[in-house]
């Protein structure tokens, strides 16, 4: 127990500091460059040299960046962290839009996870086969069709031929229907999103789950289950697929990312109120502090994704030496 | 010991066995054959729309708005300023543009966009993988360099990258080479791990003790004699990333901060076009097939290579 222990805490102590450097290097990174929130509207008449004075006082831009810095940490930590642009509390604001992102991102998760999976193990299984070449093929189209491009022609179709709105999360003016069509409405709205965010990650995780059956499946073990006279289901998932399952572990921890960086275009084509669209946004007005904080919390679940993904890894493969 | 180049007699270098292994799979060569067509298209096009008047794609043509495919150009237009032919092979846009000559600069743009950025992001990838795996163990400040270099890797994978590609674009001043740059820089991880595994196994090899007992400066041990023997998973990643590079481009135009105007790109001919989506479709149809069409070839191409390069996987 004691070198578990050990390992998990030099592991979480490692994704501290590399937390640390991140926000430094962004928070550099943002300041450096050029643009500041107050010249995003210079042609407004209004706006004077005291205001832009004024403005920059209160978010202390005019310090030098190392005490600004030290500004975002204390804010952030205390939860008095601001938007430029509105003044509201930015993690309540960061917090609202996760849980905007969240279920678009758990039902592409489960439906990519659904779809690839028995793809892949069928392929792999009938490998040479036509299936096998038609998914193989298929899946290369998918990862190289533009997803906008696709969206563009879904949302097309979806109302064209099946006569349903799937932008934004819910119709406007339905409020007064009854539970059945506004729950459908919402079911709409949510899925359609969905299968285009999963799209990619379908073709990527089917070529990946073939590919390490194809490989488990000419080991050694799986021949001895064969001659042994198990039926061919039991060695195919009893056998083999427990054993191609551990990469997927770490698969966890990498697609977690996926939830704010790969929704940026789908939010905002499907003008959902999501945590992607929201840093768009804030790029867009040089809101700072909106920024650096979804980026902090971004390299944050993706840290703590690879730090369950490494430790269950750990768990479950016990060849891993834990020193 | 160089790569190719087989003594008669001998059997086959690697890089022969590989094109052998290519030349069998019939998915990869075709996707080959798309992509010699496109570099081909790519440089003509660029010759053609810069030194032929009637193929300028920045022509306006107020009279000729939304035109379909194949129409044939009014007669009151000025000569110079009609399409070669008369005809719009592709259609007009909603300036009169002629589609045909603008996909056709697209594709020098685009495909450059491909090239530079993966040529930026293989130039930082093989330095710094063969840094950390020839010098590794090289201790700066208590750290070793190879460490140092890795810890980097992992902050740059922990980014989402679209956004910081976003932020990054939208914070610095819009052009064709700030998009190169930006899309080279936050792609080079991937090729830095690479280099470093393999070079961690071929330093420990026989020829490059025979090569060092030669009396060879380092820096061409490592990148004459090294680098070379652990190219090919690169070569396979850098055929996908040009396909990527192509994608994030035109994600960026869609989202208006690609390329900026008056050039054209694939990306940025459906960004404008969507809004026409219903007067003139082929605005959106066109590009978008063009991206898929060669983002495929270049995938289809680079797992063909993958495969013939990959003694395990050969049949």
């Amino acid at each position: 127990m004691v070198p578990m222990l050990r390992f998990t805490l030099r592991q979480v102590g490692q994704r501290l500091v590399l937390l640390v450097v991140i926000s430094i290097l962004s928070f550099a990174m943002v300041h450096l460059a050029p643009g500041e929130p107050s010249l995003v509207d210079p042609s407004n008449p209004r706006l004077k040299q005291e205001d832009v004075a004024r403005i920059r006082a209160a978010f202390h831009l005019d310090e030098p960046l190392h005490i600004q810095y030290g500004y975002w940490v204390r804010d952030l930590a205390t939860g008095r962290l601001v938007s430029f642009k509105d003044g509201q509390p930015v993690v309540g604001k960061i917090w609202e839009r996760f849980l905007n992102s969240l279920p678009l991102f758990l039902t592409g998760t489960v439906i990519t996870w659904l779809l690839a999976f028995p793809v892949g193990i069928q392929a792999a299984v009938a490998r040479g086969s036509a299936f096998d070449r038609a998914t193989t093929f298929a899946a290369f189209a998918m990862i190289s069709i533009p997803g906008f491009f696709l969206a563009y022609l879904l949302i097309l179709w979806t109302v064209t031929h099946l006569q349903v709105s799937v932008v934004g999360m819910r119709t406007f003016g339905f409020e007064g229907v009854s539970a059945w069509y506004r729950g459908n409405d919402r079911l709409w709205h949510l899925v359609v999103p969905s299968v285009m965010s999963a799209f990619a990650g379908i073709a990527v995780l089917s070529r990946y789950v073939r590919s390490q059956m194809v490989e488990v499946l000419a080991q050694d073990y799986v021949r001895t289950a064969r001659a042994k006279g198990l039926p061919e289901v039991v060695v195919t998932y009893g056998h083999a697929l427990r054993n191609a399952l551990l990469p997927f572990i770490t698969m966890f921890g990498l697609m977690l990312p996926a939830l704010i960086g790969g929704s940026v275009i789908f939010e905002t084509i499907f003008a959902w109120p999501g945590m992607g669209r929201l840093g768009y946004d804030a790029i867009l007005a040089r809101d700072f502090p909106v920024v650096l904080t979804i980026n902090f919390f971004a390299a944050g679940l993706t840290l703590a994704g690879t730090l369950v993904s490494d430790l269950l890894y750990a768990v479950a493969d016990p060849r891993i030496r834990l020193d | 010991m160089t790569p190719a180049t087989p003594s008669s007699g001998a059997a086959p270098g690697p890089w022969r066995a590989a094109w052998c292994a290519f030349r069998r799979d019939r998915l990869a060569l075709g996707a080959a054959g798309v992509l010699l067509l496109l570099v081909v298209t790519a440089i003509a096009g660029k010759a053609l729309t810069e030194g032929w008047a009637v193929l300028d794609p920045a022509t306006v043509r107020l009279a000729d708005r939304l035109r379909p495919p194949f129409a044939a150009a009014s007669t009151t237009l000025p000569v110079a300023a009609r399409p070669p032919l008369g005809l719009y092979l592709l259609g007009t846009d909603d300036l009169g543009r002629d589609v045909f000559a603008r996909m056709v600069q697209g594709a020098s743009v685009s495909l450059s966009v491909g090239f530079i950025a993966v040529g930026i992001s293989l130039v930082i990838g093989i330095g710094l993988g063969a840094i950390a795996g020839y010098y590794g163990h090289v201790r700066l400040l208590g750290v070793s360099v190879d460490s140092l270099i890795m810890r980097l890797v992992e902050v740059m994978l922990c980014f989402p990258t679209f956004f910081l590609l976003l932020a990054a674009v939208a914070l610095l001043p819009p052009s064709i080479y700030t998009i190169m740059a930006i899309i080279g820089a936050t792609s080079w991880m991937g090729t830095a791990r690479f280099v470093r595994a393999e070079l961690l196994s071929l330093r420990e090899r026989d020829f490059v003790l025979a090569a060092r007992c030669l009396g060879l400066p380092e820096w061409r041990l490592i990148f004459r004699h090294l680098v070379p023997n652990g190219l090919a998973p690169v070569f396979v990643a850098a055929t996908l990333g040009v396909a990527d590079a192509i994608l994030t481009e035109s994600a960026l135009s869609f989202l208006g901060f690609g390329v900026p105007p008056p050039a054209a790109t694939w990306g940025n001919i459906l960004a404008d076009g969507r809004s026409f989506l219903f007067d003139a479709p082929w605005l959106t149809y066109l590009p978008g097939l063009a991206i898929f069409v060669v983002v495929l070839a270049f995938n289809l191409a680079g797992e063909g290579l993958r495969e013939a390069t990959n003694p395990r996987l050969r049949g």
